[in-house]
């Protein structure tokens, strides 16, 4: 699961232009991931501010 | 709603492309999904100043600064240093884009274009499968935008061309990513722009520092998303500062994406255009794409309203858009791919020994181009491969 640590986040937007099946969106400062996020970590690798985690699902 | 054209996103790509067709007597919708055009901005905000000029009057209201040329260090500190009217497209005029993006989108409202802020595409609306407009959320409600073509000028974040079929996504190496402050500093050069190169500085990329006027300067960094990694860019900004600057006073910060990918396949689809970083025009060089997304607003702007009056607003009505982006911005942009691709894997000693090779040539008069062709002339074996860039 993808989380973002909304303290970090600088909301520029370069992970919604890498994600290969725009899962997602950033809505001012806010950003939104969906459901069709595949795991593939590349928005992970790329946030120039590090406020992105890929992390095991819960239960 | 109803119009010709609807518009997503008022950069500088969107807000051109809006103008022009609004001047044409086109019905045009410019939306944009922030409630302030321009802010925040992901900009170090340099353009050149005959290439602006050609397109818009200059204004001092968005102008920070103006400077005489451009400084370029080696890893190992030694330094050319390019006049104003050469250096490429990235310096001369210093913007302030929260003011110039503005500016622009107030332009393509007293052309006649419907501005509408705070309003975000979620998807193309379809009829019988042809595009037929935009869905959007507006003040949290969403509503219909009805238009015969869609311009999609929605920056590095684009959807409107996957929604159109376009694979517009970037991977990593197509990526720039970007950390930047605005400071103050003393000891800033207020007449010269100033490059750093260096794989400990910017992996794949460089370090930047445009000058706003007193003292005040953008510094910021790109590194190439294939050597990059979490949080990368901000810490190596942070690094290079307190090193070099270290009585900097920081007073903005700046993050972001720039598509280095070069140009995409295609740019139009039935009822679909794209425009400026949403179809990756920017340059793979030098990371500009303020100028090259204008130029393409001005050309989808001539192209739709010619396409809207005849009728044909499919694929073949739209051809000529994809042509002429092709011979203008883009014949510059593929030849600085092929530049990217090759820069990036220099080592620093390669990147030492170019720049003591032209170090004792008179660089102050050449443009990229001419620099490359000596550059070529005197290391022929390493940049061999690069021979047909400048023939
Ligand atoms: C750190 C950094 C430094 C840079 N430095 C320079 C430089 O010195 N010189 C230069 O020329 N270029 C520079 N660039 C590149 C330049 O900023 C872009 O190329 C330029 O802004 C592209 O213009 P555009 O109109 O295509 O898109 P943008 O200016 O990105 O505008 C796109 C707009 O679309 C809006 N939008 C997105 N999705 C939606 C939606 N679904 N609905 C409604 N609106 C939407 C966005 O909010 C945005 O306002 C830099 C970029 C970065 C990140
Ligand atoms: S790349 Fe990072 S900083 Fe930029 S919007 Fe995405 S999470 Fe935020
Ligand atoms: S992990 Fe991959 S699929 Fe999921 S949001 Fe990030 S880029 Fe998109």
């Amino acid at each position: 699961m993808i989380t973002v640590n909304r303290y970090v986040c600088g909301y520029c937007g370069a992970c919604v232009g890498v994600c290969p099946v725009c899962a997602l969106e950033l809505v001012e400062a806010w950003l939104e991931v969906s459901d069709g996020c595949i795991e593939c970590g590349r928005c992970v690798k790329l946030c120039p501010t590090g406020a992105l985690s890929l992390e095991e699902a819960q239960g | 709603m109803r119009c010709d054209v609807v518009v997503v996103g008022a950069g500088p790509g969107g807000s051109m492309a809006a103008k022009t067709a609004a001047e044409r007597g086109l019905k045009v919708v410019l939306m944009e999904k922030r409630q302030e055009i321009g802010d925040p901005v992901r900009c170090a905000e340099g353009v050149s100043k005959s290439r602006l000029s050609s397109m818009i009057k200059p204004d001092p209201r968005w102008i920070a600064a103006e400077v005489k040329g451009a400084r370029l260090y080696a890893p190992d500190g030694s330094s050319i240093v390019m006049s104003e009217d050469k250096s490429g497209d990235e310096v001369g005029y210093v913007l302030e884009r929260k003011i110039f993006d503005r500016a622009l989108a107030m332009d393509a409202a007293r052309a006649g274009a419907k501005v509408m802020v705070k309003t975000r595409a979620l998807d193309l609306i379809r009829t019988d499968g042809a595009v037929k407009g935009v869905r959007a959320m507006r003040y949290g409600e969403v509503i219909d935008i009805e238009a015969d073509v869609v311009i999609g000028a929605d920056g590095v974040e684009s959807k409107v061309g996957r929604w159109a079929g376009i694979d517009t996504s970037l991977k990593p190496g197509d990526i720039e990513v970007c950390a930047q402050f605005l400071l103050y500093d003393k000891n800033i050069d207020n007449e010269y722009c100033e490059f750093f190169l260096g794989n400990e500085l910017a992996p794949g990329g460089y370090v930047w520092s445009f000058p706003k006027g007193e003292h005040l300067a953008n510094v910021g960094l790109g590194v190439i998303g294939s050597r990059s990694e979490p949080g990368a860019p901000v810490k190596l900004l942070r690094r290079f500062v307190e090193k070099r600057m270290p009585e900097a006073r920081i007073v903005e910060m700046v993050v972001g994406g720039v598509p280095v990918s070069g140009p995409i396949e295609r740019t139009i689809a039935d009822g679909v255009m794209l425009v400026g970083d949403a179809a990756r025009q920017s340059d793979p060089i030098t990371g500009g794409g303020i100028l090259n997304a204008m130029e393409a607003g001005i050309i989808a702007g001539e192209v739709v309203s010619e396409a809207v009056s005849s009728g044909d607003t499919g694929v073949e009505g739209l051809m000529a858009y994809e042509k002429r982006w092709r011979e203008s911005i883009g014949k510059q942009i593929a030849r600085h791919l092929d530049l990217k691709e090759f820069f990036i894997r220099l080592s620093d000693e390669d990147l030492n020994n170019l720049m003591h090779s032209i170090q004792s040539e008179d660089v102050s008069k050449m443009d990229l181009r001419g620099m490359l062709r000596v550059l070529i002339r005197l290391n022929p074996k390493m940049l061999w491969e690069l021979r047909h860039l400048v023939m």
